[in-house]
């Protein structure tokens, strides 16, 4: 089985993640209809899409937070199960909206708790957190706060400090600037770009703002009502719309920013 | 409930009807003196609750507690038992005097329950002797007609292995009683003279009024015409008959308030009540020269006599002064010197009373509160994930919350595990402190957000590092404030521990309750109050230490 998947992985679009014929149904709505789709290495994709459009619950799969009702999901070739999730887990940072920091860790046990988990070394611990903190931009001094003592912009950074400690394979982000004002937003946004390009960073991240999406992501997933609409570059889906809601979905982004 | 209300007023607690008769004679006498028993029974229920197996760090913290681990056994040649009110503590020290002075060494164990717990502790033999009435033997142990003789009465007891005694003197049974300043203006002697004065107020303890062989059978067989009859408490009833408000009441014919408040026992002229002679009950394969020394109390007490003993004995709370009083003739002997009667290793002094009703009132509430932890918490943990499970949790908690304390006390004495005794406190106060720290368990974990959750899996955690790292201390405002409900309900509901003799600060509310005396019951009272105010503050110290910081922003 391994040996089937070797050549794939080493072909020129090697993929981390491979979801194959993956569908999710919540009660009675079909949350993601069967879909395909690979996250390749070293590169942004965005998945954007509007509200409900099964993009978050595309990454939660991933990351196991819920359980396929059809097709398998592979990570680095090999297919996540239940003997395999947790592991899996600990080579993905993940990192939500409102950050998920524990109220009861200050940032710095909040950023090291994975690392002392799993008996990692405290020296090398520490030297991990002093080059996330420059990476992250983020005052080292700030980490001996608890969350509710940060802004919103801080903590999203402590909260990627968290995610990225343990050099994870692959970054996932949902909606992770969505609920900062917009001068934070900016800034951020321009250090996540530089943070994936230093690290070569494979990201997978979950937005509903298209110029985030283009200016954040190599390749863009537009998601609708549960199914990959277009996947391709922003030029991809701005001149070569693959059905009319491309259109509708780019013209409306850009309406709101054009104001 | 009624029987409950009153049984607890009187200070007695016992569930069974067939029990309550056993409670003859002054049914004041609180239980000052059961510390060592009551703490044997305590230590052998922990060291055998399955409890231990699971937590051993309890034995840790018992070890701690030096009052618990005395007295385990017993050295003496002899044991004699007595039940939970006065007239028999007093009998059971008169027993244990004479048989010391008879040269055999003898313990008494003080108010161990009522008439089943003593009649199987002699039958086990953990104990040799114990006062009894003929009454009592004949309906309650042998279940006959309480008007078999004595000779029938020894000839099925010697069947088993036991015997009796001759008569000790004095019949306590039912009697009618009235001040004696009208009794002798009306010039009423016997029941039979009460048919002339329809006028008069009769109130009767509830159990007198309900009995078998109680009011109704008695005002038929004296075709009694009176028609102002009420249910009254039977403490409060004395209150109610000394300042007029009913003219004639029920007591037991050795009561020690019959001499307190100058009142007459109305003669029997029909026979109606049943004998209730008092007898000392013991093994037959007692050493000879101790049934020779218990038969030489044949025939000393009468019914003024005992009435005098009871009363010097609830006047002063000391069995053993009144046991001396009998071997004195009147004469108060110094305080006794005996190391393993007396009431407590603290003394008689208030101060010392009150240490001791508070150090176990602590011991108590503090028990129960840990055993309500040491399981609240996992069911709390288990009820947070929901489903039918967390359904039948929740709601065992509840209802067991929504039966009132007294009840609950009253459910768990019949069972077979308990009985009268420190177990049956610490059992209904652990019961009725899980409720607030399952809820707040369960609750604390389920309030928190779904983000955090789903982070804390996203990371990789195990179940049991996510439990203990992080939904735990996220929960621990929550948890804490349940522990705490739970600790203060607990010293308040400590106080009714004493109705099972478990003592505690209860015991001088409820024998205020009995005495009508209000300075005893805010000995008590206010020390509980205080007691309770005290926890709350505590706990308040200890959220700043228990709460992370980051969660007291």
């Amino acid at each position: 089985m391994q040996a089937a998947r070797l050549p794939r992985q080493n072909d020129t679009m090697s993929a981390l993640v491979r979801l194959l014929d993956v569908s999710k149904r919540y009660a009675d709505t079909l949350a993601l209809r069967p879909t395909d789709l690979s996250v390749e290495r070293g590169r942004t994709t965005v998945l954007i899409g509007p509200s409900g459009c099964g993009k978050s619950t595309l990454l939660r799969l991933i990351i196991g937070l819920v359980e396929p009702d059809s097709g398998s999901i592979e990570f680095d070739g090999a297919p996540i199960g239940p003997d395999n999730i947790d592991s899996v887990r600990r080579r993905i940072g993940y990192v939500i909206q409102e950050g998920g920091l524990f109220p009861h860790l200050t940032g710095r046990n909040n950023a090291t708790l994975m690392a002392r988990y799993l008996g990692r070394e405290n020296e090398e611990t520490k030297q991990r957190l002093s080059e996330l903190c420059e990476l992250t931009r983020l005052s080292e001094s700030l980490l001996d706060r608890y969350p509710l003592e940060l802004s919103g912009g801080q903590r999203q950074r402590v909260s990627l400090m968290r995610a990225l400690m343990l050099s994870p394979e692959l970054l996932l982000l949902d909606e992770p600037l969505g609920a900062l004002d917009p001068l934070v937003r900016a800034s951020l946004q321009k250090d996540l770009k530089e943070i994936f390009a230093e690290l070569k960073q494979t990201a997978l991240l979950v937005t509903h703002d298209l110029a985030e999406a283009s200016y954040l992501g190599d390749e863009i997933v537009l998601m609708n009502e549960g199914r990959i609409v277009q996947q391709g570059s922003i030029a991809d889906l701005r001149e070569k719309p693959a059905e009319p809601f491309v259109s509708e979905f780019i013209n409306a982004q850009r309406g709101i920013t054009s104001l | 409930m009624n029987r409950i209300t009153k049984a607890g007023k009187q200070g007695r607690f016992e569930s069974r009807t067939h029990e309550s008769r056993n409670c003859r004679g002054s049914r004041v006498g609180r239980a000052a003196d059961t510390h060592a028993t009551t703490v044997d029974l305590l230590f052998f229920w922990f060291r055998d609750s399955f409890l231990v197996s699971w937590v051993p760090d309890f034995l840790l913290i018992f070890s701690c507690i030096p009052a618990f681990v005395i007295n385990s056994s017993s050295a003496a040649d002899v044991v004699i038992g007595s039940k939970k009110f006065t007239e028999s503590y007093v009998l059971g020290e008169i027993a244990k005097r004479t048989l010391t002075d008879a040269g055999i060494s003898a313990e008494h164990r003080q108010g161990m329950g009522g008439t089943i717990i003593l009649w199987e502790a002699l039958r086990g033999g953990q104990i040799d002797a114990y006062p009894e009435y003929t009454g009592t033997i004949a309906t309650e142990i042998l279940k006959s007609d309480s008007s078999v003789s004595l000779d029938q009465i020894q000839d099925s007891l010697k069947k088993v292995g036991i015997d009796t005694t001759a008569p000790l003197g004095f019949n306590n049974t039912y009697a009618l009683v009235m001040r004696r300043s009208e009794a002798q203006r009306l010039g009423i002697r016997t029941i039979s003279d009460l048919r002339k004065y329809p006028e008069l107020r009769i109130g009767l303890t509830h159990e007198f009024l309900d009995r078998q062989d109680g009011w109704q059978p008695l005002r038929e067989r004296y075709a009694l015409p009176q028609q102002n009859v009420t249910g009254i408490d039977h403490a409060l009833g004395y209150s109610a008959l000394t300042n007029g408000s009913i003219d004639v009441k029920d007591a037991y014919s050795t009561d020690a308030k019959i001499e307190e408040n100058d009142l007459v026992v109305l003669g029997d002229d029909l026979q109606f009540f049943p004998k209730y002679e008092a007898v000392f009950l013991f093994r037959s394969s007692t050493r000879p020269d101790a049934i020779a020394a218990l038969g030489r109390l044949k025939g000393t007490l009468n019914e003024t006599s005992m009435i005098r003993l009871n009363a010097e004995a609830e006047r002063t709370k000391n069995y053993t002064r009144a046991a001396d009083l009998y071997f004195n003739a009147g004469v108060a002997l110094a305080p006794r010197t005996s190391e393993r009667s007396g009431p407590s290793r603290f003394g008689d002094s208030f101060p010392g009373k009150l240490a001791r009703w508070t150090l176990r009132h602590l011991q108590l509430a503090g028990f129960s509160l840990l055993l309500s932890i040491i399981v609240g918490i996992p069911l709390g943990i288990v009820a947070s994930r929901g489903g039918a499970v967390g359904q039948i949790i929740l709601g065992f908690a509840g209802v067991v919350q929504t039966i009132p304390s007294l009840a609950l006390l009253a459910l768990l004495v019949p069972l077979p595990f308990f009985g009268i005794s420190v177990r049956t406190a610490i059992a209904a106060l652990f019961l009725y402190g899980l409720l607030p720290i399952v809820r707040n368990t369960a609750t604390g974990l389920q309030d928190i957000p779904r983000t955090l959750r789903e982070s804390a899996v996203a990371l990789g955690l195990s179940p049991m590092a996510r439990l203990w790292k992080i939904y735990l201390p996220i929960a621990s405002r929550s948890i804490l404030s349940g522990i705490k409900t739970s600790a203060v309900i607990n010293i308040g509901t400590a106080t009714l521990a004493a109705l099972i003799g478990a003592g505690g600060l209860g015991e001088p509310i409820i024998s205020g309750l009995n005495l009508n005396d209000h300075v005893t019951i805010l000995e008590g009272a206010i020390p509980a109050a205080v007691l309770a105010l005290l926890v709350q503050w505590c706990f308040d110290l200890l959220d700043r230490v228990l709460i992370p910081k980051g969660l007291r922003l």
